[in-house]
């Protein structure tokens, strides 16, 4: 922490407070390497960004050089940290009154000063254009970005996926005052209206209402208020609802309606709210007019604190609302300014961390190597939902997850420190992470309402979406691996196994077999780090065995059971091309998943083996898989003339979630989904098949796998503990793949 | 009110109880005679006009005609708002002597005193200037008195309903505004008297409607501002509200609805804004401690709005931002009460005409008629909003105010009384 104290208020004529307390290294991270920066002084608030490149460790595997003898033990490779650099956007809001100070600091910490390029938005076109940009930039890019609020329905928030045809929409951008842009491309836009009833009129009548001088203290107290004591509403004139007009009664009828009294008082929380919906109604009634009038019927709002109005709009409100005009000027600066060859015109950006330090609120986000693209096999990739539950419709499922995660905590915490055993720092940053994720965990738990105020900060609430925050915090606090060492020993131990469990396959009838092979993929995936109740058995019973995996699971009829056609398919032609989406390392992929893909190779298809990128959980990597993929077909010539004849080949997804969006993939993957005419798509495991992808169409045939290692989920889908989900899906609609699918 | 150097226009509407404006005569309610099927058909187009042909005679025979049906004395309507009772009341003046002597004392006593005070207790006021005199209603001539109070003393008018015995005349009360809902109980349990509830919509045309047509000499009811963009010339001036049809009614009371009419039966609510005279005295008592609407007008007139709205030049050099000063601590030290007032009442009005602008835009209707009693006294507001229609739609629309400003709910439901639809 560090005290800034500001000397020198000559030069403007507001007051500044005497001092301000911030902790500028947590506001301002990784500033000694910032390349360029913009700003954006609106009215009231200064929005910084600026890019710069950070370190962080990542874990790498290397196969040993078995020849050389290289290797000790009997690790099949090894496992190093390395120091990888990654840009990242950096974005800080904050009042304007704290201006110079950050201005000062920011000048006194960077280390490099010769390649800063200040962007200030300053003229009003500018202002404008760089707002549009930015407005396009996060349409297009983040997931998620936009979301629909609905007051009275199920669900107050629902988000949006990112959609190619974004135009033509209704920008309404609420700084101090309002804004309603008309945009018609990516280059055509014009400003058709706008209210002088914005954030400043909040911020100026709520420091008169309630003498509190912070915008953020301002929104605090609403939060807190009950508008209904201070505003007039329809059932305080009619007794009850104006049924001829179809008004109900908790509408406000005149804000302010009640205050209109010498002799009351009335609270600060609450004055505070009723301003905050007066505004906020206003604007999105305004809105709502613009977008009828021009017969537009997206309205984004992007800026300030808004929240819904009623109408045959669609109100659409945007993450990132505050931090358009700092992108757009960013994208505008790197566009300018090509020479730095920093930026390409239109990055490829995930957002990583958003947090809020008193009243600075920081947004970064990390630049991808590779563009990320849709699946070409989704039936309908505007209407794709990755996530199968949303935990902020279903306060029951919210319930039980944000329990679950908490529970599995301190076992992740302990796997985090044993996966760095030389580290002795190791259990200070393990522990870091587990009061930062705890905290996202508890607010979310005790506080639900944050989703009310503030969805902004947090997107779509799903299972996915807290195992993600669980890896992106591992990662912050350099964990990149924790089951790096555990992935090791299992992919060792497994491998010693294949050969006999592909002779015991090889020995079956036909028909046997190709039942084996799916008890065998199914049996493979219970072997799960990543659900709790697999994860204690693992722990206490290391031995914990293939053969006693496929004990445990269901007998069929399963849950969802659709082997007989999956089994009358396969007496069909072959496949041209799967696509196999892997889960986890060690069993799963060895001894269930590698001899499924010999059958399909024998068979005559080809197969894509899928993996993450980057690690999560115990699941496997692409750059595991490769080593794993080499020494199998080391034992065994099926995969071996498959890797040789090119019939299998090896695609990383471009994630490193537990989970699978379908709309988010690298754009190799999808490149060799269309070289190869992939007609089958198999995706195996909870996070994959289950949390997400669960519903997904798609234009091909897909087969889901999953043994459910969690009996609150088999109960709430009908089963019990270690359930069988196969889930076998032959599109109505592929009707040119006719002839391929037996009648 | 020394706003951008104007002078109070003659035609303004005085704030003082004695009446100003000549007696206005003869007027004949053509609604009583839909009967006759000649004037059936000229009240249902909505438009009285032909009826001022009728000679007085004819008139005198067909309303002994209808006596039998004629509702007995007193008439009443009555408009039970968010913030103000309005209600309007017919004090016939062609009372025989026989009628006088059939009359019974409570009648007699609610009769005078209405008509010989022009406040009742604390808050009532009878606003005389806008008294209608020698009005036909249904056969009988009269005068037509408007009176209001707030709404938060309708206990007091509900006690004295009580003491001088209302419920024994048998009358029907009508009543509307959302009050007629939410204190039909207290009217039945403390005063005995049962409410004939009706919508306010309905009450509030067919209110604007017959006070146009009926006032036809003197100053004209309806009336606009010439020059509204240019201070120095923008005066008052007469409108005939012939052909009123298509017609934005913007009702500012406590909230505001905003209404497209088409016809006398044929209209939609558009929309509404919460922010409306309610915001205005609302955030007036708070911001300044003052308790009523004519001390907030008074500090709104002599304050200056652009101390405390943040003008956009102070950035770009444009629009401006309400309140945005306030941000600023030194600025909202330096600040006057009368400032704090001026600028939610020009806020809030500029709010109310950029919304009523966009949905003039959006039905595609050029004529705008301001009412509700946030207009009342209130030149400064409606002034802003001449200027406002005129200036976004470069003279497209027009902006149009009825003296009567807040009465015509209540004159609806009189006319429910005397003429149920």
């Amino acid at each position: 922490m560090a005290e800034f104290v500001r000397v020198d208020s000559s030069t403007s004529g507001h007051t500044m407070d005497k001092s301000i307390t911030l902790p500028p290294d947590e506001i301002f991270r990784n500033l000694e390497n910032a390349k360029r920066f913009a700003i954006d002084i609106g009215g009231s608030l200064t929005k910084l960004a600026y890019y710069s490149t950070v370190q962080h460790k990542v874990a790498k595997v290397r196969s040993f050089d078995h020849t050389t003898k290289e290797a000790t033990g009997d690790n099949l490779y090894e496992i190093s940290m390395q120091e990888e650099v990654t840009a990242r956007l950096h974005f800080i809001k904050f009042e304007n009154a704290y201006i110079e100070t950050c201005l000062d600091f920011v000048k006194d910490h960077l280390v490099n000063t010769e390649t800063k390029v200040i962007k200030a938005t300053v003229d009003k076109e500018d202002e404008m254009t760089c707002l549009i940009k930015g407005c396009n930039f996060v349409l297009r890019n983040i997931p998620h970005e936009a979301f629909v609020y609905a007051k009275h329905a199920d669900s107050e928030f629902r988000f949006q996926t990112t959609q190619p045809d974004i135009f033509p929409y209704l920008l309404v951008n609420i700084g101090s005052g309002v804004s309603i842009v008309k945009v018609e491309s990516e280059d055509k836009f014009e400003r058709i209206g706008g209210s002088s009833i914005g954030g400043g009129t909040f911020w100026g009548l709520g420091a008169l209402l309630t003498k509190t001088k912070r915008f953020d203290e301002l929104l605090q107290l609403a939060s807190k208020g009950q508008h209904t004591s201070v505003d007039m509403l329809v059932k305080d004139i009619y007794g009850g609802s104006y049924g001829s007009l179809g008004l109900t009664g908790d509408l406000i009828a005149s804000s302010f309606g009640k205050s209109a009294t010498a002799d009351k008082e009335f609270s600060k929380e609450d004055m505070a709210k009723s301003l905050l919906h007066m505004i906020s109604n206003d604007i999105g009634q305004l809105a709502c007019l613009y977008a009828k009038l021009h017969n537009l019927s997206r309205v984004y709002f992007g800026g300030f604190f808004i929240r819904g109005h009623p109408g045959e709009v669609q109100a659409l409100f945007l993450r990132h609302e505050g931090y358009l005009g700092a992108i757009g000027a960013f994208l505008k600066g790197a566009e300018e300014d090509r020479s730095s060859g920093l930026m390409s015109v239109s990055p490829e950006m995930y957002p990583m961390q958003r947090a809020r330090s008193g009243t600075f609120d920081m947004l970064e986000m990390d630049r991808l190597e590779g563009k990320l693209v849709n699946l070409p096999l989704l039936q309908d990739a505007s209407s794709y939902i990755p996530d199968t539950v949303d935990l902020t419709e279903d306060a029951h499922a919210r319930e039980y997850w944000l329990y679950c995660f908490e529970e599995a905590l301190d076992g992740v915490v302990q796997r985090a420190v044993a996966s760095q055993p030389d580290m002795p720092e190791a259990a200070e940053r393990a522990e870091k992470f587990r009061q930062k994720y705890r905290h996202k965990l508890q607010t979310l738990r005790h506080q639900p309402l944050v989703l009310l105020f503030s969805p902004s900060a947090y997107g779509s609430l799903t299972v996915r979406s807290l195992l993600d925050t669980r890896e992106h915090c591992l990662n912050e606090f350099n964990f990149p691996d924790p089951y790096s060492k555990i992935k090791q020993r299992e992919n060792d131990m497994a491998l010693k196994y294949y050969q006999k469990a592909v002779k015991c396959l090889d020995e079956l009838s036909w028909e046997e077999r190709q039942y084996a092979l799916v008890r065998g993929v199914l049996a493979g995936n219970v072997f799960d780090w990543g659900a709790k109740a697999v994860s204690d058995v693992l722990e206490s019973d290391p031995e914990f065995g293939f053969e006693q995996a496929k004990r445990q699971l269901e007998e069929r009829p399963w849950l969802v059971d659709s082997y007989d056609q999956w089994f009358e398919r396969l007496k069909g032609p072959p496949h041209k091309c799967a696509m196999f989406f892997v889960d986890n390392s060690g069993v799963d992929i060895i001894l269930g998943v590698m001899p499924f893909v010999r059958e399909l190779l024998s068979r005559g298809t080809e197969v894509v083996l899928a993996s993450n990128s980057g690690p999560a959980l115990n699941d496997v990597t692409n750059g595991e898989l490769q080593i794993l993929t080499e020494s199998i077909a080391a034992m065994d010539p099926v995969v071996q003339a498959g890797l040789r004849e090119d019939r299998l080949t090896l695609v990383q997804s471009g994630s490193s979630s537990p989970c699978l969006d379908l709309s988010r993939l690298d754009k190799v993957l999808a490149m060799v989904v269309r070289e190869r005419k992939t007609d089958l798509v198999i995706i195996e495991g909870m996070g994959r098949a289950i949390h997400t992808n669960y519903y997904a169409m798609l234009s091909c045939e897909s087969l889901k796998m999953a043994v459910i290692k969690n009996s609150w989920l088999a109960d709430r889908l009908g089963g019990k503990l270690f359930s069988v989900v196969f889930k076998y899906e032959v599109p109505a609609t592929s009707q040119h793949s006719a002839a391929l699918t037996p009648s | 009110m020394a706003f951008n150097g104007h002078q109070r226009d003659d035609e303004s509407i005085n704030e003082d109880e004695t009446p100003t404006e000549q007696p206005q005569s003869n007027k004949e309610m053509p609604g009583c005679f839909s009967n006759d099927p000649n004037n059936e058909a000229a009240a249902s187009a909505g438009r009285a006009t032909s009826d001022r042909r009728t000679s007085y005679s004819t008139a005198r025979q067909r309303s002994d005609s209808v006596k039998k049906t004629r509702p007995p004395f007193p008439w009443f309507g009555m408009d039970i708002g968010g913030t103000l009772v309005k209600l309007v009341y017919f004090e016939p003046k062609d009372i025989t002597a026989e009628e006088e002597q059939e009359e019974v004392e409570n009648l007699k006593s609610i009769r005078r005193y209405l008509t010989s005070n022009t406040a009742y207790g604390k808050t009532g006021i009878r606003d005389v200037h806008l008294e209608l005199q020698d009005l036909t209603l249904c056969g009988r001539t009269g005068n037509l008195h408007f009176i209001r109070f707030p709404t938060h003393d309708l206990p007091a008018f509900l006690q004295m309903g009580r003491n001088k015995h209302f419920s024994s005349l048998h009358t029907t009360l009508c009543a509307t505004g959302g009050g007629a809902y939410k204190f039909e109980a207290d009217f039945r349990m403390m005063a005995d008297l049962q409410l004939h509830k009706l919508d306010e919509l309905d009450c509030l045309i067919r209110g604007v409607l017959y006070i146009d047509s009926v006032v036809s000499s003197g100053p004209s009811e309806c009336y606009y501002f010439e020059n509204p963009t240019d201070p120095d010339r923008c005066i008052q001036r007469p409108y005939t509200l012939e052909n009123p049809y298509p017609l934005l009614l913007v009702n500012i009371g406590s909230g505001v609805s905003i209404l497209a009419v088409y016809s006398e039966n044929n209209y939609k609510r558009v929309t509404g804004t919460s922010l409306g005279g309610g915001t205005f005295l609302g955030l007036c008592c708070l911001l300044t401690g003052c308790s009523t609407f004519e001390e907030a007008l008074e500090m709104a007139s002599e304050g200056e709005s652009t101390r405390v709205d943040k003008l956009v030049r102070d950035i770009y050099g444009g629009d401006y931002e309400s309140f945005g000063n306030m941000m600023s601590k030194d600025k909202r030290e330096s600040v006057s009460k009368e400032d704090l007032a001026r600028a939610t009442l020009v806020t809030i009005t500029n709010n109310i005409g950029s919304i009523t602008r966009m949905c003039a835009l959006n039905e595609n209707i050029e004529r705008v008629v301001f009412v509700g009693n946030f207009l009342r006294v209130n030149t400064l507001s409606m002034k802003l909003l001449a200027y406002a229609m005129d200036y976004w739609s470069k003279g497209q629309l027009k902006a149009l105010f009825l003296h009567h400003e807040g009465y015509f709910g209540a004159v609806g439901a009189l006319l429910e009384l005397l003429h149920p639809s």
